[in-house]
């Protein structure tokens, strides 16, 4: 089988993710040097015009969601759109407690059960370890539809009524790979020699986790959890095969108004997520290297 | 690296690991479980299936109906593929030599992470028949009636460029951020012209991560449902509107099955070749590897 022996792509997969990159000082000094002086290239030419193509749509909807009037004819300033959010916008606001329920619940499930499985998992060697490893790779890669209908098909099949416990079971789903995945990356830093002078020094295996390994893949556990609380907050396609009445969350609401007439709303909400996204990105910036090479 | 730790005494992975993998048994490797024994079954009357081991699904998808769809979804799915990566390749390298990563990762990551939805809805704003790019010619009189630019199948391929390029960039940056780019100058003074250096040096060097990269946009793309849908017209349809169609409206239970077993299989096997390129190039490092450790 494929993911046996020592030359396990799965496990190179995984250090891939972590590793220091082999540059000598005096190569790393070249490079600065060669950086600076080659400043209008194809290369940034692409680059910068790509971050324009990224990053244009959402402007041009930041700058109409001001507009007075509905379209996108500019009429002048106004702050009408997001008094109406605000304000009046009552169904809105309900799917978006929604969401931060789910958001919440499943992100303390998967963060609690990816990071107790990266930790056993890098640490100790059992029955199942290689299925446990490969299994928690797939829902990542498998598209978003397949995962929403197999589960879909999976609740009518043993008769669980769609409704906020099945969102809650898909979002745990699909954010475990990624806290098992960023979590192990930051064990895989982590100094093993700091367990043993713990177990040596007669803590228990509970003191050991709570006390030594925790703490110290603190950083890794808060992005994670964060990384999963945007992926659940963000996701559509998955919670909408598993919703039932009176479960709608936020991307659901947002989806309905997109499809059925839309209302520059949808503009000024739009502004807020950004602001949103813009500051959860802010807070995990030390991790954004991190994060890139996990996605 | 194998690790045999089990000094407390006790082996402990199972207890903190079991957890997660029965989740996992329960809420996705059985939900597949069933998906592909429905593949297998005959379609019930009112949704759901008869225990009736059949292949009519399958017979029933590669008959001619369904032909002009599994083309489409390949046209489009490769085109957008190719398009991203292409892009994606000089945005790696600018930003792994760039002296302001982090600024220019958080640029790509925030469009990237601000929901789906709101980006789409913001092309629709901008593509639609009263939209910013019409009306903006309208003002300037350069037309007098909307073209249509919403609604169509180059449409659809613009927005998935733009909803997954962030997926190609990544593990692209990821991969030539670790490439050590005094090779490249070792290259040209040996005589390497620039894209003799870029061809044969740089990029067999990031294969792994170009690798992830196509892997990262074309499984998405290939089971693309949302983009299809709203800003596609109903002749650009892809295999995902096809599933849930058949699911929601149709309720053909097992043909969507079949269906999604289609993309289960592709989704697979490119993960595979991702895995295999890893390991290959793990297994090239560690040979070429050897000096280099030992040299720290």
């Amino acid at each position: 089988m494929i993911l046996h022996g020592p030359g396990n792509p799965y496990q190179y997969f995984l250090s891939r993710l972590s590793k220091k990159k082999p540059t000598s000082e005096p190569a790393r000094h070249a490079r600065r040097a060669f950086q600076s002086k080659n400043r209008i290239s194809l290369s940034n030419t692409v680059m910068t015009l790509s971050v324009l193509f990224l990053f244009l749509p959402l402007a041009v909807i930041v700058v109409y969601s001001f507009n007075k009037a509905k379209g996108m004819i500019w009429t002048g300033f106004s702050l009408g759109w997001y008094k109406k959010l605000f304000l009046d916008s009552d169904k809105l606001w309900s799917s978006f407690g929604n969401s931060l329920i789910i958001a919440f619940s499943s992100s303390l499930v998967a963060t609690a059960l990816g990071t107790l499985a990266s930790i056993g998992v890098n640490w100790y060697r059992f029955k199942a370890r290689i299925y446990i490893q490969t299994v928690s790779f797939l829902p990542m890669v498998l598209p978003e539809v397949i995962i929403g209908i197999s589960m879909l098909i999976f609740f009518s099949a043993v008769n669980v009524p769609l409704g906020m416990i099945t969102i809650f079971i898909a979002h745990t789903t699909f954010c475990l790979p990624f806290v098992f995945l960023m979590v192990l990356a930051r064990l895989d830093e982590f100094d093993f020699s700091i367990i043993e002078a713990a177990h040596d020094l007669g803590a228990t295996e509970r003191q050991t986790l709570f006390k030594v390994i925790v703490p110290a893949i603190m950083p890794g556990i808060m992005s994670a959890f964060l990384m999963s609380i945007t992926m659940s907050l963000e996701d559509f396609v998955i919670t909408f095969f598993v919703s039932g009445p009176g479960s709608t969350t936020l991307p659901l609401y947002v989806f309905s108004m997109v499809r059925y007439g839309i209302s520059p709303v949808i503009n000024a909400l739009s502004f807020v997520m950004i602001l949103g996204t813009m500051a959860i990105a802010f807070f995990l910036r030390n991790f954004l290297k991190n994060i890139a090479a996990s996605k | 690296m194998s690790r045999q730790r089990t000094l407390a005494g006790r082996n402990y992975g199972p207890i903190y690991s079991y957890p997660m993998g029965i989740w996992f048994s329960l809420f996705f490797i059985l939900p597949i479980a069933i998906i592909v024994t429905y593949s297998f079954m005959k379609k019930g009357l009112h949704g759901g299936v008869e225990w009736e081991p059949t292949i009519n699904a399958y017979r029933q998808m590669f008959t001619s109906s369904y032909g002009k769809l599994f083309l489409r979804t390949i046209f489009v799915t490769f085109t957008a593929t190719i398009l991203s990566i292409v892009i994606a390749l000089p945005c790696g390298y600018a930003m792994a030599r760039s002296r302001h990563q982090t600024i220019l990762l958080f640029l790509v990551i925030i469009p990237f992470w601000t929901n789906s939805l709101i980006r789409i809805n913001a092309w629709i704003a901008i593509l639609g028949n009263e939209g910013f790019i019409n009306e903006t010619l309208k003002r300037f009189g350069m037309i007098t009636e909307g073209l249509p630019l919403l609604y169509t199948q180059r449409a659809v391929i613009l927005v998935l460029v733009y909803m997954y390029l962030p997926y190609a960039i990544l593990p692209i940056f990821t991969a030539m951020d670790k490439f050590d780019f005094s090779l490249l100058e070792a290259a040209r003074d040996l005589g390497a012209t620039k894209p003799q250096s870029m061809f044969k040096v740089l990029l067999p060097n990031v294969r792994s991560g170009i690798v992830t990269a196509i892997i990262f946009t074309f499984i998405p793309i290939f089971g693309a449902y949302t983009v299809p849908l709203l800003v596609g017209g109903k002749d650009s349809y892809m295999i995902g509107n096809v599933i849930v169609d058949q699911v929601t409206k149709i309720r053909n239970w097992p043909l969507a099955s079949a269906f999604s077993m289609v993309i289960t299989v592709v989704s697979t096997v490119g993960v595979l070749w991702m895995m295999g390129t890893s390991a290959r190039e793990a297994a090239r490092m560690k040979s070429a590897g050897v000096k280099q450790e030992s040299g720290v």
